[in-house]
């Protein structure tokens, strides 16, 4: 059972190293610290669920889904539904990443730190003078 | 195809059409744009409520040229409708309620990109509420998040800014394992589209095999939106998002953001995993239990806070928990019941918000809970408001909290064997708790001093007195709950008739 | 919510010959980089937090006013509060619940695999009746010669025209978050001084930063700028016979923008690319975008002749919207990698 299911995953092995980096970038985003590495994390995260989704799209001995020779069997190419989702998950990351970067200039700005922890002991201290 | 059938699609467009033009317009001008945008919408989306009441059933509408499962479609029942009006009538209510607050927090030269978040949201809220296909869903809850990441640090106060980073990387986690678990799905079922994907889903079950794929997207597509809908171990982004944004953002948000996601999820259990399956594993028992805790947790820490804003934005947490608690019932009952609620707390929750802000302003712009002693006559509109709010919290009779509590209990002695007893004891304790917090700051706006603190007579003499805007708006907000407290039958039996076309 | 940092190398051994040899960390305490020019400076903040560590106290020492001199005043309580044996317990099992989280995710994640249809396999499930039809009648349908484009743009344009509403209030959001305004007539909350000043100090900070008249990169940019522009160009119009679409053209002539701005600096970049022009060109972009897709969507479902030609099939004049609706997103993704660039940089354009 054991050596079955290794096989398995060996043999999906974009999907299994999709699946890890998922984990990866998930728990850094979590759990780091500081905010940068907290942002790579979260495109670690969507960068290994597009692989997955762009390995779900593969099958063996075909071509790329661009009519060429005039050749539009189905036989003759690869799944082009996942390529697309692929396209637009990319956008959205970028956007995400880019306004995240935004919000960390600023906090670096306002707080002179890029430790999230410190970020809120130093805003609470604040709001605790202010009160 | 008649034309009230093109409605929704009308109201997504003209929503995203107003946000592109309002790019190049005046702060003025995009926020009349804005009011008149979402009043269009408000009407067009009543229209179809009425059209798909008397037809009896819902419709799909292609987006393109091209039939499901090639093409996109969005569909239109009931519950859909009566969802968008809704949103669109408590979206009209907090902008407009908020407009001078907004007009003072703001940058001048930024003000446009506030209602330009505002067109966005509402635009994403009614795509979640008609779409039918699973990666448009996906697309357009990541405008809804970006849009309420806007509508948080729009204020560029330095705890507006951290609160915004809390809840944006809470709410990447829950996109994050929204779209793996679309991804599995995908690749199990070979559909985007909803009611494919469903078909697909029932052979699978039928045939007994991906059964452990079933079972992980099933658990992570809800842990992905219960993450983004502030579910309670997830909810510790709450309290400083909605507490410290400006009033229009903090009711939207509070009101209208977090039950979008709560509709798509309960649009995914019914459409696309099929209602028996999910109530089968015993996932659901999972929801059940984190709405109870959510019930208990959110009232024990709102008791313990002083911040007013912070105390309601607890409550908050603890009204999600209600309506978790409902859709874990696993009954049809139940999930009338939460979908009920979800009106419920959107009403109520937007009206606290602006009203609240009525109270501040007349003592000093302090928020604290000694402040705003005596403040009821300072202002009585707004602690009329208050009032109403907090005892519709408290289930009141004749409010509208009142029916959804009532509806709790009754789906809980109905058809569940061992879930009645936790969620009648959950419902009374909870209440008890809600009544501490809220009755108790009632009270504190009644009693004390006429005056307020000594530094209000001088800072508060423009404020002095609310703008209609902000009254109109609390007056709204009073005859909407009082009406869906006393006239609440024929949209309980709405809500009944569009879960039972809602698949 | 998070773990400590670890430092690479962690082994006492090789802390105590770091020790030895009399090495020395710039980096330990933050991620904070450092203009080259300023090295005295950075050597005095390194000494300074070298004396700090020993005494086990964190002073802020900043050179510059805004917001630093307020750090000062704070005395940081951070350090204290970070370092109480509580919190220390609490961090050393937060590292370890955070290894277990991940090794759970990653398994729960593993053990679903283990149970998903082969790779590359054709009888998968996603190789159904979808995928047939996009690939058959693609290009009778749409008239593209690329079916992913043809996907995208006609099959599914509701999910694209969603992913440029994501990249529009993206960068309105940045906006908010980084565009320093002019100073506005009447500012009630006298913020007009902070905003002129702040203006100026990242006008000036940016000329620290801008290379100018740098020979090596201004006469490498004379050659590359235009054939990353041909380039980008290319692969837009070219989206619906070969690989590539509005998005990564629109990326690449970005790209082109940011090189040119580097090399040759604001002033002659401003001479044809402004904010108005930005502005504008995102608005009639988007806006034809959604009339066209509206009239598209509204013709489809209402079932009646869209009326737009396909045209023969291989010719660059063809597949109907696809072409206008490329070169839009193109130019959007253009203009909006643009000001993000700018947007960071200086703060406006």
């Amino acid at each position: 059972m054991f050596w079955e299911t290794a096989g398995h995953l060996s043999a999906n092995m974009e999907a299994t190293a999709a699946v890890i980096l998922f984990g990866v970038g998930f728990t850094m985003l979590l759990l780091h610290r500081n905010l940068i590495k907290k942002i790579m994390g979260m495109n670690i995260m969507d960068t290994a669920v597009y692989l997955f989704l762009a390995a779900k799209g593969y099958i063996h001995g075909r071509m790329v889904p661009i009519v060429a020779d005039g050749i539009q069997e189905v036989t003759a190419y690869i799944n082009p539904v996942p390529s697309g989702l692929v396209l637009t998950g990319i956008v959205v990351s970028v956007s995400t990443t880019a306004l995240m970067l935004a919000l960390t200039k600023r906090l670096y700005e306002q707080y002179g730190s890029l430790d999230l922890d410190e970020i809120l002991i130093l805003a609470k201290e604040e709001e605790e003078k202010a009160v | 195809m008649s034309l009230v059938q093109n409605f929704p699609f009308f109201s997504i467009i003209i929503a995203m059409f107003s946000g592109i033009i309002s790019s190049v317009l005046s702060g003025r001008k995009a926020r009349n744009l804005s009011l008149f945008m979402i009043t269009v919408t408000t009407a067009l989306s009543f229209f179809v409520l009425c059209y798909c009441q008397e037809t009896g059933e819902s419709y799909t509408y292609m987006m393109g040229h091209f039939p499901a499962p090639w093409g996109n479609e969005i569909r239109a029942g009931v519950l859909e409708g009566l969802t968008a009006t809704l949103f669109g009538l408590v979206m009209f209510l907090a902008v407009l309620g908020g407009i001078d607050h907004t007009a003072a927090d703001v940058e001048p030269g930024k003000l446009n990109l506030f209602y330009i978040m505002i067109d966005l949201m509402l635009s994403s809220l009614l795509a979640l509420v008609y779409t039918n296909d699973l990666f448009t869903a996906y697309v357009f809850v990541e405008i809804n998040t970006i849009a309420g990441c806007g509508l948080i640090m729009i204020r560029q106060k330095k705890k507006s800014m951290s609160a915004a980073i809390r809840y944006m990387i809470m709410s990447q986690l829950g996109s994050g394992l929204f779209l793996i678990g679309l991804s599995v799905l995908y690749d199990v079922t070979g559909h985007l589209l909803m009611s494919p994907a469903k078909e697909s889903v029932s052979r699978i079950l039928a045939q007994g095999s991906y059964e452990i794929p079933m079972l992980v997207i099933l658990a992570v597509i809800s842990v992905g939106l219960a993450i983004k809908s502030g579910l309670y171990p997830f909810h510790y982004w709450i309290p400083d998002t909605y507490g410290y944004a400006t009033p229009t953002a903090s009711a939207v948000l509070s009101g209208l953001v977090s039950k979008g996601y709560i509709f798509l999820l309960i649009k995914i259990f019914y459409r696309v995993l099929g209602n028996e399956h999910v109530i089968g594993s015993r996932l659901i028992n999972i929801l059940y239990w984190f709405g109870i805790a959510g019930m208990m947790m959110g009232s024990i820490h709102a008791i313990a806070e002083k911040d007013t804003r912070r105390m309601i934005a607890y409550s908050s947490v603890a009204q999600i928990g209600y309506i978790y608690m409902g859709i874990g019932l696993g009954t049809d009952q139940g999930m009338i019941a939460a979908v009920f609620h979800i009106f419920t707390h959107s009403v109520t929750k937007a009206l606290l918000f602006i009203s609240a802000v009525g109270l501040y302003e007349v003592s000093g712009n302090k928020t604290d809970y000694h402040s705003l002693r005596g403040s009821a006559y300072r202002n009585p509109l707004a602690a009329a408001g208050f009032t109403v709010g907090s005892l519709s919290m408290v289930g009141f009779p004749m409010l509208s909290g009142f029916i959804s509590k009532l509806l709790f209990a009754a789906s809980a002695l109905d058809g569940t064997d061992w879930k009645m007893l936790p969620t009648l004891i959950a419902l009374a304790v909870s209440t008890t708790l809600n009544a501490i917090y809220f009755l108790r700051q009632v009270i504190t706006l009644y009693s004390g001093p006429r005056s307020g603190p000594k530094k209000a007579a001088e800072v508060s003499s423009a404020g002095n007195k609310s703008s209609w805007m902000l009254r109109t708006s609390i007056l709204c907000l009073i005859a909407f709950n009082v009406f869906l407290g006393v006239s609440s039958q024929p949209i309980v039996q709405a809500i009944a008739d569009g879960l039972a076309m809602f698949d | 919510m998070s773990r400590r940092k670890d430092h690479y190398e962690i082994s006492r051994w090789l802390r105590f010959k770091r020790w030895v040899d009399g090495e020395v960390d710039p980096l330990s305490r933050g991620m904070e980089a450092q203009p080259a020019w300023k090295k005295e400076e950075r050597d005095a903040r390194v000494k300074q937090r070298l004396r700090e560590r020993e005494s086990g106290k964190q002073e802020a020492v900043k050179q510059e006013e805004s917001g630093r001199q307020r750090k000062k005043a704070r005395a940081s309580s951070v350090p204290e509060i970070l370092n109480t044996r509580g919190i220390r317990w609490f961090q050393r099992f937060y590292r370890i619940m955070s290894v277990l989280l991940c090794l759970s995710i990653i398994f729960v994640l593993l053990w679903t695999i283990a149970y998903l249809p082969p790779f590359g396999n054709a009888g998968n499930p996603a190789n159904n009746e979808v995928p047939a039809r996009y690939i058959e009648r693609g290009l009778q349908e749409t008239g593209a010669v690329n079916i992913v484009t043809g996907m995208i743009l006609d099959y599914r344009a509701f999910d694209t025209f969603g992913e440029s509403c994501v990249l529009f209030i993206a960068s309105c959001c940045v906006l908010v978050l980084l565009r320093l305004d002019k100073e506005s007539g009447q500012d009630a909350k006298g913020g007009n001084a902070k905003a002129a000043r702040a203006r100026k100090e990242s006008e000036e900070n940016d000329r620290l930063f801008e290379p100018k008249n740098d020979v090596i990169l201004q006469k490498c940019a004379c050659v590359l700028v235009p054939l990353i522009f041909v380039f980008g160009i290319y692969i837009i119009l070219n989206g619906h016979l070969s690989p590539g679409g509005g998005f990564s053209g629109g990326a690449v002539l970005g790209s082109g923008l940011i090189l040119y701005l580097n090399a040759f600096g604001f002033k002659k970049t401003e001479q044809f690319f402004t904010e108005k022009v930005y502005r504008r060109v995102t608005l009639c972009a988007l806006t034809f975008y959604c009339l066209a897709k509206s009239y598209s969507f509204f013709t489809g479902a209402n079932h009646l002749e869209s009326g737009i030609p396909l045209g023969t099939p291989g010719a660059i004049l063809s597949s109907g919207l696809i072409l206008p609706l490329n070169i839009c997103v193109g130019l959007v993704v253009a203009c909006t990698m643009y000001a993000f660039y700018t947007l960071f940089r200086k703060g406006g354009m």
